[in-house]
């Protein structure tokens, strides 16, 4: 089922949670929605659930205005990050509660019953646990059972609040593998919120990012990454190095050095923060006739597949770039071949860069985000 | 005192305490024994005093004492009070906490204050307002004369002072509980598709009932023991008007002391029993208590 929210705008008090957002999650996709803490990103999901209302707007599934319908006529299953599994019932009846529940009329016979939950309980691989009770679970356990008493009403429509929130990092990677797998057996229309970029990016068919009740960019997880939108996309989905100058052609001007950028629009002499990756940050010796950014590097982190430069500005301390640190990521045959080592003075070179205007208060939010 | 304070007792490290904060010998003794005979002096002796009084004159004059029909009304008197106060306030509590614990809503202060007013006020000031309210000379009390119905000196007011004095109990002991139970399982469960009925009494209930169970059992202690506000209100007619603990200290005004004490054994008796339901229950809570902490740091 595709979902649709339209002009959705929520505040608390004087708190904007949600400003005007109009969104479409197309069926059978997995989207996530990405985002800071308090950008609004669960305020939506909430909102599409119907566990909050909206001050205006309004929620479609498959183009039905479902704003007025209330929770249990949604037929959303809604997944928490704490779980919230009944802590006094059994992992069986857990999942059982959806169908205990429904009326007389559409309720399952006792042995219907049983097979559909133990079929659940199979599908998250968790059949021999079914007379534990929450307490005696791992925090994976207790989630996998979550999504299982969601799906136990055949819901229309999954949603999953910082699913893996709570678990420790080498559970979630698990887990959100597990996710993908699942989505792509059942193929039910999914949200999931996050704050993890990466697990965003690695399970999700496509991204919202938000950012202070609004939405920043929409794309599949390798356009969002490769082409941000704004600065803040830039800061958020990974680390980044900002560089302020001036816009002189296809080059910015850094205090007295020239920095290549991609292609822009802007004009020249527009003041302007140039934008790159520790991945796209080339270091090469001071030798004669290299160009590029003195720097001295602060500390070597040679472990994982490449090798983490810390880097510091030389020479910069009456400007605005003073102060900002500089991460560059190089293989470790480079590292070899250079020889570098602490301490030491070397130039920076961005095999790309791309440029947007300065707007203060932006930036101020990009770097908040990177650090 | 309340649920929340066995939320807040630590759960003890195994047997081994920790050195840094472990006594000499001497001094842990001298304490133990100091709190021994302040309980000895205090609380023991007046308990198994009341039983010896009751019981000195044999136990003819003792089982003689509780047939009397004077005391066999008052106990009955107590029994019903206590029969229709404690569930008037299991539903009011149950809707007072529910509503201040799982609800955002305009003046929640306004009504946690409330609740803790008969706390806070003097039992014979309550007794005294309902009878400034529906005594004869009180502000409904010539409508109630035309209507013929009366409150004040009769057993409905009775039932009504205990009630108020015995109002916060159940409220008080769910509200800390309930709320620090979030409502993230109702909302899970109305998810689910189950109606706000299904969800009190699947959800939300079994999640409190040895609080519940617990403020019950303290109501109960408080509606059988309470003496200032039915004083009051009761007017202490003999064999009509008379509670438990109003008849005690007529007989022994009167010198009856075997009678009085007899009554009081009975008292006594109950409140044991009550007790020993309370202890049994803070056991149970207590165990529940732990594996939710369990759940939590996993």
């Amino acid at each position: 089922m595709s979902i649709e929210v339209s002009s959705i705008s929520k505040n608390f008090g004087s708190f904007t949670a949600l400003d005007n957002i109009s969104l479409e999650f197309p069926s059978g996709e997995l989207v996530a929605l990405l985002g800071p803490s308090g950008c609004g990103k669960t305020t939506l999901l909430r909102i599409i659930a119907g566990l909050e209302q909206a001050d205006s707007g309004r929620v479609l599934f498959h183009g039905e205005d479902a704003s007025q319908r209330h929770v249990r006529e949604r037929q959303v299953g809604f997944v928490f990050q704490h779980y919230a599994l009944f802590r006094h019932m059994s992992v069986f009846e857990n999942i059982a509660f959806g169908l205990r529940v429904k009326p007389r009329k559409e309720r399952p016979s006792e042995a219907e019953i049983q097979r559909k939950v133990h079929d659940l309980l199979n599908l998250v691989q968790l059949d021999w646990l079914h007379d534990r009770y929450p307490a005696q679970l791992s925090g994976g356990q207790r989630q996998r059972i979550a999504l299982a008493r969601a799906l136990a009403v055949e819901p229309q429509v999954l949603l999953l609040d910082e699913p893996f929130g709570a678990l420790d990092a080498k559970v979630r990677k698990d887990l959100r593998r597990w996710l993908r797998r699942l989505h792509d057996e059942l193929h039910v229309t999914s949200i999931f919120v996050t704050h993890d970029q990466e697990e965003a990016l690695e399970v999700a068919d496509r991204v919202v990012l938000m950012n202070h009740g609004r939405i920043e960019q929409i794309g599949k997880p390798g356009e969002v990454y490769d082409h941000p939108a704004s600065p803040f996309v830039y800061g958020f989905l990974g680390s980044v190095n900002l560089f302020h100058g001036r816009v002189t052609g296809d080059h910015l001007q850094v205090d007295e050095h020239m920095l290549a950028l991609d292609q822009h629009t802007l004009s020249p002499d527009t003041q302007a923060v140039a934008y790159a990756r520790p991945h796209e940050v080339d270091v090469v010796r001071p030798e004669p006739g290299a160009t590029g950014i003195p720097v001295t590097i602060r500390r070597i982190l040679a472990f994982g597949g490449t090798v983490r430069l810390e880097l510091e500005r030389v020479g910069s301390e009456s400007t605005e770039n003073a102060g900002t640190p500089i991460e560059a990521e190089i293989g470790r045959d480079r590292l070899r071949e250079l020889g570098l080592v602490e301490g030491e003075q070397v130039l920076i070179q961005p095999r790309s860069a791309r440029v947007f205007p300065v707007n203060a208060n932006e930036s101020h939010q990009v770097e908040k985000a990177a650090a | 005192m309340t649920a929340a304070t066995i939320l807040h007792q630590p759960v003890p490290l195994e047997s081994s305490r920790s050195v840094a904060t472990n006594e000499p010998a001497l001094v842990r003794w001298l304490l133990i024994a100091l709190a021994l005979t302040f309980l000895t002096l205090f609380l023991f002796i007046p308990l198994v005093s009341v039983f010896y009084e009751a019981l000195k004159k044999g136990g003819d004059v003792y089982l003689k004492a509780l047939q009397e029909p004077d005391a066999w009304s008052a106990i009955q008197l107590t029994l019903i009070t206590a029969a229709i106060a404690v569930p008037a306030n299991l539903i009011f509590g149950v809707a007072a906490a529910w509503a201040i614990a799982k609800f955002e809503f305009r003046g929640k202060s306004v009504l946690i204050t409330l609740i803790d007013l008969p706390f806070a006020v003097s039992p014979v000031i309550s007794g005294l307002i309902y009878v400034l309210l529906f005594g004869a000379q009180g502000w409904f009390g010539p409508w109630l004369q035309a209507h013929d119905i009366k409150l004040i000196f009769a057993v409905p007011g009775i039932v009504l002072a205990t009630i108020f004095v015995t109002f916060p109990f159940v409220a008080r002991e769910l509200i800390p509980l309930m709320q620090a139970q979030g409502a993230e399982e109702e909302e899970a469960a109305v998810a689910l598709g189950a109606s706000g009925w299904q969800t009190l009494w699947r959800v939300t209930l079994p999640n409190v009932k040895w609080g519940l169970v617990y403020g019950v059992i303290l109501c109960n202690a408080r509606a059988m023991g309470e003496f200032g506000a039915v004083s009051v209100v009761s007017g202490h007619i003999r064999g009509m008007t008379n509670t438990m603990p109003l008849h005690v200290e007529i007989l022994y005004n009167e010198y009856n002391f075997a009678a009085a004490f007899a009554v009081a054994s009975i008292l006594a008796l109950l409140a044991l029993v009550t007790l020993a339901a309370k202890s049994l229950v803070e056991w149970r809570f207590g165990h529940d208590q732990k594996t939710s902490i369990q759940e939590h740091a996993a």
